[in-house]
């Protein structure tokens, strides 16, 4: 009987209720996707920048925001932590343990004119943050454009500034520290909102058809070098060992001084203590000594002849080629 | 139900309404509004929310941030007749909405403004600027490494430079910012961004640079060859003198052991020169004699003289 009295009712009640229930629904929808569509989150290298109508009105850290939805504030990250990075005269192809790089085609970047009108070929890095997000975004256009605009323009400045071989050889931290504050003082004076972190000055080379004859001077340094060396070899080979043969010489004539002196003495002496005997008995000694010599020199000899002093033609005796054999 | 149909038109027709009276701004904005075509007020910079006339009022929009040019590079003379490559760049921005809007209308306009602009003034600035002082900034005393100096002297020499680059950079920026005016564009800077030499200059700056290292090159080759020479002779003055010396010194020392020797000799000897001789001549006998002579002997010499006679008187 209840059911029977409901259905009846409804015929006005029904509409009334599900209109109230379709309010319901839609206030609880439109407050779902107005939070839903209202949250953010910002990660942690980033701020986000909140614009109401246009107009800047907050920025926000790192974590879980809330906006006016449905176009009135708008939302841009910004990556303030993050470092970027521009090349000059040469591109990363792909980065990695072994980068590689490719030069060709960026000539024109990386060759420049120095202060003694020569021409050298540098190649450098810039990176840079976003320092201030506000002027970073509201300030200047094409913020990666200028940057390397003005970075290529400093470093030739400060290039045209040096010489050739202060460029290439000799200063090349002094330049690139220039660089930095020449390109920062630039960035600061347009209200760009960045900072430059580094600039890295990479290859500094002379241009290409160049190389060659800068690599020569210095295969010519090693040259000398090794030329001079060599001849410090020799004059260290041949002086040390002609000094030692000098002082051999010298040991070997004192040597031979002492020698000849101690035997002039010794015989000397022999002859004097041979001498005072003879004195005593001449002709004995005189006769004693001969034969006694005699005595030692026969027994050598090949063959002794014997002749008569009277003996004339004594040359058919002898047979001359047969002694000389033996 | 007919009463509602038509209050939602309204409705519709009034959300439309408020729409578009509204309009906002980005802070990297600023407006003019212009009613059927005529500019009405001032420009808008403030960014945000604004109101306007609908329907009749249009918002135009212009940029309010710094804006970049780039020109193409362009081959000037300098002065002193050498040809480069000069490529410049501007930063400018819209100060005059309503200028601009009325002489260029776009940006794309503009910079076809700013190319004849600043090409113009360049090339008027660079060719009546000697090419070092483009280079050059400053009158910074050049600094070069020992070798190049060696070769080239003291006597860089160094151009006195009255402008340098900045302030011919600047000139050109004066005399085209206020050619830039009456287009309601600020010039902000103009910068040079690369000189380069054209094809013909630079391969004559090749040639002057690679002569320059072979002169460099050359010197210190025949400074080896030099430092060389001078040791070898060295080494053989130093040879010849030990050599010499140790030959003088061991005949000296020779020569007194042998005047000594001598000395003594000819005192001993000399108390009996006969004996002396006959001794030295047995010694003499029994040093030279041996199983390669044959001795032939006359009995009547003191040896033999027994054989025949007994008295050995014969």
């Amino acid at each position: 009987m209840a059911d029977f009295e409901e259905i009846k009712i409804p015929k006005n009640k029904i509409p009334h209720f599900s209109k109230r229930k379709t309010v319901t629904t839609l206030i609880i929808v439109v407050v779902a996707i107005f939070f839903f569509t209202g949250l953010y989150t910002v990660d942690p290298e980033e701020v986000g920048v909140i614009q109401r109508f246009g107009k800047y009105v907050d920025t926000t850290q790192p974590g879980l925001h809330f906006k006016i939805p449905f176009g009135i504030d708008t939302l841009t990250k910004v990556k303030v932590k993050h470092v970027y990075k521009e090349e000059f005269g040469f591109r990363t192809l792909q980065p990695g343990v072994k980068s590689t790089y490719s030069t060709r085609g960026y000539d024109l970047e990386s060759l420049m004119l120095t202060g003694d009108l020569n021409i050298a070929d540098v190649e450098w890095i810039v990176q840079y943050r976003i320092k201030d997000p506000i002027k970073y975004l509201f300030h200047i256009r094409n913020i990666e454009e200028t940057i390397r605009d003005l970075s290529e323009s400093v470093t030739r400045e400060v290039v045209g500034d040096r010489s050739s071989d202060e460029v290439i050889v000799l200063s090349r931290k002094d330049i690139a520290d220039q660089i930095q504050t020449g390109l920062q003082q630039n960035l600061d004076d347009y209200g760009s909102g960045i900072e430059i972190y580094t600039i890295n000055l990479q290859n500094v080379n002379p241009p290409d058809p160049v190389k060659p004859a800068f690599n020569d001077v210095n295969s010519a340094k090693q040259e000398k070098e090794r030329i001079v060396n060599e001849a410090w070899q020799n004059y260290n080979q041949i002086i040390p060992e002609a000094k030692g043969k000098a002082k051999r010489t010298i040991e070997e004539a004192e040597g031979y001084a002492i020698d000849r002196v101690n035997r002039a003495n010794g015989d000397a002496e022999r002859f004097v203590q041979i001498y005072n005997q003879y004195k005593n008995a001449k002709s004995v000694t005189k006769k004693r000594l001969y034969l006694e010599t005699m005595q030692k020199i026969l027994p050598k000899l090949d063959k002794v002849y014997i002749v008569d002093d009277d003996l004339k033609g004594l040359l058919p005796l002898l047979d001359l080629q047969k002694g000389g054999e033996k | 139900m007919k009463m509602n149909k038509y209050s939602l038109i309204i409705l519709i027709i009034a959300l439309i309404v408020i729409f578009n009276s509204f309009f906002t701004l980005d802070e990297r904005q600023q407006a003019i509004i212009t009613q059927f075509g005529d500019p009405i007020g001032d420009k808008i910079t403030k960014a945000g929310l604004h109101l306007k006339i609908p329907f009749i009022q249009k918002v135009n929009y212009f940029e309010k941030r710094i804006l970049e040019w780039d020109g193409e590079a362009k081959q000037i003379p300098t002065s002193d007749k050498r040809y480069i490559w000069l490529d410049t760049f501007s930063r400018w921005r819209i100060v005059d909405p309503l200028k601009f809007y009325q002489t260029v209308r776009s940006e794309s306009f503009a910079h076809g403004r700013l190319d004849d602009i600043i090409s113009g003034t360049t090339r008027d600035v660079v060719s009546s600027n000697s090419l070092i002082e483009l280079v050059r900034n400053t009158n910074r005393s050049l600094v070069f490494t020992e070798e190049y100096q060696d070769n080239y002297g003291g006597g860089v020499q160094e151009e006195i430079i009255d402008m340098g680059r900045n302030n011919i950079a600047n000139q050109i920026f004066q005399r085209a910012a206020s050619l830039c005016e009456e287009y309601g564009i600020q010039l902000i800077d103009v910068k040079v961004k690369r000189i380069n030499y054209n094809e013909e200059v630079g391969q004559k700056v090749y040639e002057r640079m690679i002569s320059e290292r072979q002169k460099i090159a050359a010197k210190y080759r025949s400074e080896g060859q030099g430092s060389s020479a001078e040791i070898l002779g060295k080494k053989q003055k130093e040879l010849d003198q030990i050599q010499s010396e140790a030959y003088k010194n061991a005949q000296e020392i020779i020569g007194r052991a042998d005047a000594e020797a001598t000395k003594i000799f000819a005192d001993a000897y000399n108390r009996d020169p006969n004996f002396f001789e006959f001794l030295k001549t047995l010694e003499a006998y029994t040093a030279t004699m041996d199983n390669k002579n044959t001795m032939i002997m006359t009995t009547d010499s003191d040896y033999y003289k027994f054989l025949k006679d007994t008295d050995g008187t014969k």
